[in-house]
């Protein structure tokens, strides 16, 4: 047991060799996504004429962490062989909720910044207890709940505007030393919440979970508390992403496009940064990728002066061949009948 | 096997439940306001189910195989505006008559694409109908942006939307019914429906027993695009005019009403006539709210909530609390 979970990938042993060292599939996936985002990055700052500058890759940064975030918030659920279409409309509830509450004085600003966390740990929570003990769908009850969510963000922001502590939407959004604050921001995600989880007793069942909840309900792994763990992870990642939001834009919008906008992409970040749809192997450090990658597609079509109405085309077509050459196992599956579940 | 027991075999737990919930949500909007009992109210409403329902029918049996469609939004924004802007593609005289069957085309050829990727590339259809969804939205934002197209509805679709070829019943409203009366035939009473049903239970066992399971999930797909693209048709005719963002306010009531009605949502089960009753129930709840106007309420005590809130929060609720009383999953333990 202990040496199957204190690997990096409890999933299939998919093994690969680069250059010596032997990485997980999981591994694997996190340094293709930062390969593609490498090179496209490269092409991006190449392509423009100023080169890249501090500036440019602040902004580049503060778009990505973003989606960047969200798309974490997706991965702990589809770890779980579950799907949280709802990320995106707590997402906006959380940014109409910080632009009413992160405002006044440091001492209210960080009361706010606990309540619109909490409120986001709220949502995902009744996501995880509606699916482990109301035993529904994920698909159909995040996509039924996210409706209650956008209609909550309506109440709270019936037309947008709102306000933030500017200090810290400006101190948020910044760089020091050409490090922009929303990367170090991610890497703190990172460190405090998505390391411990990955090596608690809980994160590791999700993807023991998502492997196989059959064999892990017989080898007495707590099923229940772990789903639902995720889930509400799933919304406190999507909360930061929230007040994350509010600190670049300094107000709120309850708008049914951005819930929708960013569901879209974090799912393509999750697939792109390699983890599995199916449950049981990824990592969110590849949906972070993931995400880059995404965000890129939009940059790119700027410098190379495509319209950028196309940009939903092109999120799409990435998102479609992606899902598609993660089939490609189809071709090499010799007995037809593993095709067919 | 005698007449009613074909008829008995139709009405499943969830259907009887749906049909009541119509029937308490009705006689309790008729203790506020009798009119929600009179005839000419209960044809509007059905007249605007068929929109609804029309769209659900296609959807219904890509559930059925046990898989889903999340790109009817945009394709019926693509049945919509490709049939308004026929004219463009088609010339101005072809475009005029065909402007209907070329937006339907339009939608079939998504579905098309989207049962590619499923049934062959074996894609999860969650995420490849998603990403569909996208690519559509993206060609639609194109096509308007590229040139000013057409978009004004044609006299026949304008017909088709709100005219009533027999007097009494709108026209949308016939369609569904012949709609309704073919799938459920093909789902009860021919090799194909046993096929859905089967694939919906177990695709390897059907696969074994000598059956192309991925035509099968191929036509679904088509059907189920053509099938939102007609909903465009019908609501660019209804509204004199498509646009962009047309089909976004379809999605959850689509899969609502197919969930609502008792089909499962891993496929296998369902009755067409559950999901006439889930179309039903979903419209008149849309109905209900926005006559009697809970938000007035709270405005009184001083709370201003916009009315989408409520549409939103009681869809929500509605869907997920209809869904524990019959829609919980078996424990795979």
């Amino acid at each position: 047991m202990k040496i199957a979970f204190g690997s990096i990938n409890p999933g299939p042993a998919l093994k690969c060799i680069v250059s010596g060292v032997r990485v997980s599939a999981a591994q694997r996936g996190i340094l293709i996504a930062m390969l593609i985002f490498t090179l496209m990055f490269v092409v991006y700052g190449w392509k423009q004429a100023a080169g890249l500058t501090p500036n440019m890759i602040n902004t580049a940064a503060n778009k990505g962490a973003l989606l960047a975030l969200v798309a974490m918030a997706q991965t702990l659920p589809i770890l779980t062989r579950g799907l949280d279409l709802s990320v995106g409309a707590i997402f906006v509830l959380s940014n109409c909720l910080a632009s009413s509450v992160v405002v006044g004085g440091p001492v209210a600003t960080t009361l706010g910044i606990i309540l619109v966390l909490l409120v986001g740990l709220l949502c995902g929570s009744i996501n995880g207890v509606i699916i482990v003990y109301g035993r529904l769908q994920p698909l159909i009850a995040t996509l039924a709940m996210s409706a209650v969510y956008f209609g909550v963000s309506l109440a709270i922001r019936p037309q947008p505007g709102g306000s933030v502590n500017f200090e810290l939407a400006d101190f948020m959004t910044q760089s020091t030393f050409a490090i922009p604050h929303t990367a170090l921001l991610l890497l703190l995600v990172v460190v405090l919440i998505w390391i411990p989880y990955r090596r608690s007793v809980l994160g590791r069942a999700s993807f023991a979970i998502g492997s196989s909840e059959q064999a892990a309900y017989m080898s007495g792994i707590p099923i229940d508390r772990a789903k639902i763990l995720a889930y509400a992870l799933s919304g406190l990642l999507a909360a930061i992403a929230g007040i994350l939001l509010t600190a670049i834009t300094y107000s709120g919008a309850a708008k049914i496009s951005i819930a929708n906008e960013y569901t879209l992409n974090s799912i393509g970040a999750v697939v792109i940064g390699g983890t599995s749809l199916f449950g049981g192997m990824g990592s969110a450090i590849g949906s972070i990728f993931g995400a880059f990658v995404m965000r890129t597609v939009g940059d790119l079509l700027i410098v190379f002066d495509i319209n950028p109405v196309l940009q939903p085309l092109f999120v799409g077509i990435v998102l479609l061949v992606a899902v598609s050459l993660g089939s490609l196992r189809v071709l090499r599956i010799k007995n037809k009948l593993d095709i067919y579940r | 096997m005698s007449s009613t027991g074909v008829i008995a075999r139709q009405f499943d737990r969830a259907t009887i439940i749906a049909f009541a919930c119509i029937v308490i949500l009705l006689l309790v909007g008729a203790a506020e306001e009798p009119a929600f009992l009179s005839p000419k109210y209960l044809l509007q409403q059905l007249h605007t189910a068929a929109f609804l329902g029309v769209v659900a029918t296609g959807v219904m049996l890509v559930i059925l195989l046990g898989h889903i469609d999340l790109s009817i939004p945009w394709t019926i924004g693509v049945g919509g505006m490709m049939a308004t802007g026929a004219t463009g593609f088609l010339g101005p005289e072809w475009g005029i008559t065909l402007a209907v069957p070329f937006g339907i085309l339009c939608g079939a050829l998504i579905g098309a694409v989207n049962g590619l990727g499923v049934a062959y590339l074996r894609a999860p259809a969650m995420i490849f109908t998603l990403g569909m969804n996208a690519v559509a939205q993206g060609l639609m934002v194109y096509h308007t942006g590229g040139f000013a197209p057409q978009d004004r509805a044609t006299e026949f679709m304008r017909e088709l939307a709100v005219g009533h070829l027999f007097p009494g019943i709108p026209n949308p409203l016939l369609i569904w019914i012949i709609m309704g009366g073919v799938v459920m035939f093909m789902l009860n009473r021919t090799t194909l429906g046993r096929q859905i049903y089967a694939i919906g239970t177990q695709e390897r066992a059907v696969f074994l027993s000598g059956v192309d399971t991925r035509k099968v999930v191929m036509i679904c797909f088509v059907i189920s695009g053509a099938c939102a693209a007609a909903t465009g048709v019908l609501l660019a005719g209804w509204a004199n005019r498509s646009y962009q963002a047309m089909g976004d306010p379809y999605l959850l009531p689509t899969i609502a009403a197919i969930i609502l009605g008792g089909t499962n949502v891993l496929g296998g089960r369902g009755k067409y006539v559950g999901t006439v009753a889930g179309v039903i129930l979903i419209t008149i709840l849309q109905s209900m709210l926005s006559v009697v106007q809970p938000q007035r309420y709270f405005a009184q005590l001083g709370i201003d909530i916009p009315a989408d809130t409520f549409r939103q929060v009681v869809f929500g609720v509605v869907i997920i609390g209809m869904l524990l009383i019959y829609g919980r999953q078996q424990l795979v333990r």
